[in-house]
């Protein structure tokens, strides 16, 4: 009865300490969350380093005009091959596929890292399709196009 | 290699990409353009490779086996794909982004050390956002590209599949998104991941499915920009330049696309993408039967017409793509080129099923692209053309555009082929175009019907021609 009680105890004991981890855990998550979001508005308040989502937004709004200029100049006859080069560029999602399947699998503690590489693998092997296929009609389509005579 | 130089290095891909897109401006330059975009790729996955090699030689070897099998297989596709197929090519080469869109989101999410976004369980909040934008749109680019797909490839019937109370399902769908999103962001759970995904993938197809055959460019145009803006989202995920670049260049180049094949139809987006269009016409004009009649031509006379013209202006559209016509046309206009007639072709924006389907289809049949105009540079010329020869075109040519404001398709921009001293047209049967309706141009008094199968109609007329 004595050790009975005293294991339930200690299960309790247990869990509650699990409970304490785990909101340990989130709290910690969340400080770091605060953290770097603090740490960005006191690098923009102080006119320091920028925060690098700063940065990447600033690229991607230009980018989108970039594109924007350079898409209506593009030849309405050459539409489809434009098509298809986009295709092969937007492909370039293949770093991430890389990135994926070379994770490190030492010292983890759950298969994380494992089915990272497999998804990894899968998406490198789509993005290759493309790629390759894409350059490559569009350069198909492209030798196609001939002027008079 | 240092962070900073291998973002230099993305930075210098994404530079080649839009050097890439800005040699399309003419096709002299194209082919240096497609040259320097393979580069650009080359430079960022070395680069990848370099500043992140795999852990281990299992690694290595995985990286190396899914080049040869996805390269390998993307370069036999490449090769042995008929013109024809370009615009379900196209739609399943989508497919694919939108899948490794959601693949490496994935990736990042169970192994965030991978991509230094922070560790598993404690992932940053803004990578979080992020990596749900571009598992979502990657989602819907990949079963809205699947239906494009077989819709264009004939798997599936191309007209509009409309489902009862479809703009609540979506609107219901796409607001269970959002707060999916936002409960994932909090909780960082895979559960919740994998649903997002599942609610993006329903609602893809959803969106694709109540749209018909001939707004497929709109479509195709559509999933191209999505596929961008995945790329983007996981680019902003990965903090990769070229990744942003990359996304913001395409996501800019389908919309354009779209809305100039939008502006082609005089169709609103919204309306092309609410779906159904043809649907609810097509039912209406069946309850008039047509019944005056037209003039019927056989090859003989055509080839007599146009053999005897100064001018001929041909105009191609899908109908040439399923006949598979182009050749036979492209020898036609050798024939006529050698009796000394001038011959020019006219492309309306929207005619095929994707933005510069004819212009391919004729480039392959080894015509000359100074021979071939677009609408508006051609357009005043039918007035001093012979003939015109309409060859698999219908709704594009249709003058109710322009005279009858009840017309379904009035505003919409047509090529003015009444203009020409004749008209003469290709085509199956009487039925009616995409749009269902009537066109009055074939019980106008200078319009010739040659009723038939394209290919087999225009080697008829070359047959007439050489005797």
């Amino acid at each position: 009865m004595a050790t009975e009680s005293a294991d339930i105890l200690v299960q309790r004991a247990q869990d509650a300490a699990r409970v304490a981890r785990a909101a340990a855990e989130a709290a910690q998550a969340y400080a770091d969350q605060v953290a770097t979001a603090a740490g960005a508005a006191a690098h923009a308040a102080s006119g320091g380093a920028l925060d690098p989502f700063v940065f990447r937004l600033a690229v991607f709004v230009l980018a989108i005009f970039v594109g924007y200029y350079v898409v209506w100049s593009v030849t309405p006859a050459l539409h489809t091959p434009l098509m298809s080069v986009t295709n092969a560029i937007s492909s370039v999602i293949v770093v991430g596929a890389l990135l994926s399947i070379g994770v490190s699998a030492v010292g983890a503690v759950d298969n994380g890292p494992t089915w990272a590489r497999f998804f990894g693998f899968i998406a490198l092997i789509l993005a290759s399709v493309n790629i390759f296929g894409g350059f490559l009609v569009t350069q198909r389509m492209l030798g196609m196009y001939k002027k008079k005579g | 290699m240092s962070a900073n130089l291998a973002a230099l290095l993305y930075l210098v891909s994404g530079v080649l990409f839009i050097l890439a897109l800005r040699g399309l401006s003419s096709p002299a330059s194209s082919r240096q353009g497609n040259i320097f975009g393979m580069v650009g790729m080359a430079i960022a996955m070395i680069t990848t490779l370099t500043l992140a090699p795999p852990a281990s030689l299992s690694g290595w070897l995985l990286v190396l086996l899914g080049l040869v099998i996805g390269g390998g297989a993307g370069a036999v596709v490449a090769r042995r794909i008929p013109m024809t197929a370009m615009p379900q090519l196209v739609a399943f080469f989508h497919s694919l982004v939108g899948l490794a869109a959601v693949l490496v989101a994935a990736g990042a999410l169970y192994a965030p050390q991978a991509f230094g976004i922070g560790v598993p369980g404690a992932i940053h909040g803004a990578s979080l956002v992020e990596m749900s934008l571009g598992v979502a749109i990657g989602a819907i680019t990949f079963t809205g590209s699947v239906i494009a797909f077989l819709k264009l490839n004939g798997n599936m019937g191309g007209k509009p599949i409309l489902l009862p109370q479809r703009h609540v399902i979506n609107a219901g769908l796409a607001i269970l998104l959002v707060v999916l999103i936002a409960l994932f962001v909090k909780t960082e759970s895979i559960g919740l991941f994998w649903l997002i995904a599942l609610v993006s993938f329903v609602l893809g197809g959803l969106i694709i499915i109540p749209i018909g055959g001939a707004d497929m460019p709109v479509v195709v145009s559509m999933l191209n920009s999505y596929s961008g803006w995945a790329a983007a989202g996981i680019g902003f995920t990965l903090g990769n330049l070229a990744l942003i670049i990359t996304g913001a260049l395409v996501g800019s180049s389908g919309a354009i696309l779209s809305y100039i094949m939008c502006k082609g139809m005089n169709r609103s987006f919204i309306s092309v993408i609410l779906g159904g269009f043809g649907g609810e016409t097509a039912a209406a004009a069946g309850g008039t039967k047509e019944t005056r009649p037209v003039k019927q031509g056989s090859a003989d006379d055509a080839a007599f017409m146009m053999k005897n013209a100064s001018k001929v202006i041909i105009v191609p559209g899908y109908g040439m793509a399923v006949a598979q016509a182009q050749h036979a046309l492209r020898e036609m206009a050798d024939n006529l080129k050698k009796e000394g007639v001038e011959v020019k072709y006219a492309i309306h924006p929207v005619a095929g099923r994707m933005p510069g389907h004819m212009n391919v289809l004729l480039a392959e049949a080894n015509v000359p692209y100074d021979e071939v105009f677009e609408l508006e540079d051609i357009n005043s010329e039918f007035a001093q053309a012979d003939v015109a020869f309409v060859i698999g075109a219908n709704d594009v040519t249709n003058p109710a555009a322009k005279t009858d404001l009840a017309s379904p398709i009035y505003g919409m921009p047509i090529l003015d082929v009444e203009k020409a001293k004749t008209v003469l047209f290709i085509k199956r049967g009487m039925g009616s175009g995409y749009a269902g309706v009537e066109n009055e141009l074939f019980f106008k008094d200078n319009t010739l019907m040659l009723f038939g199968d394209a290919k087999k109609m225009v080697e008829e007329i070359n047959k007439a021609m050489a005797h």
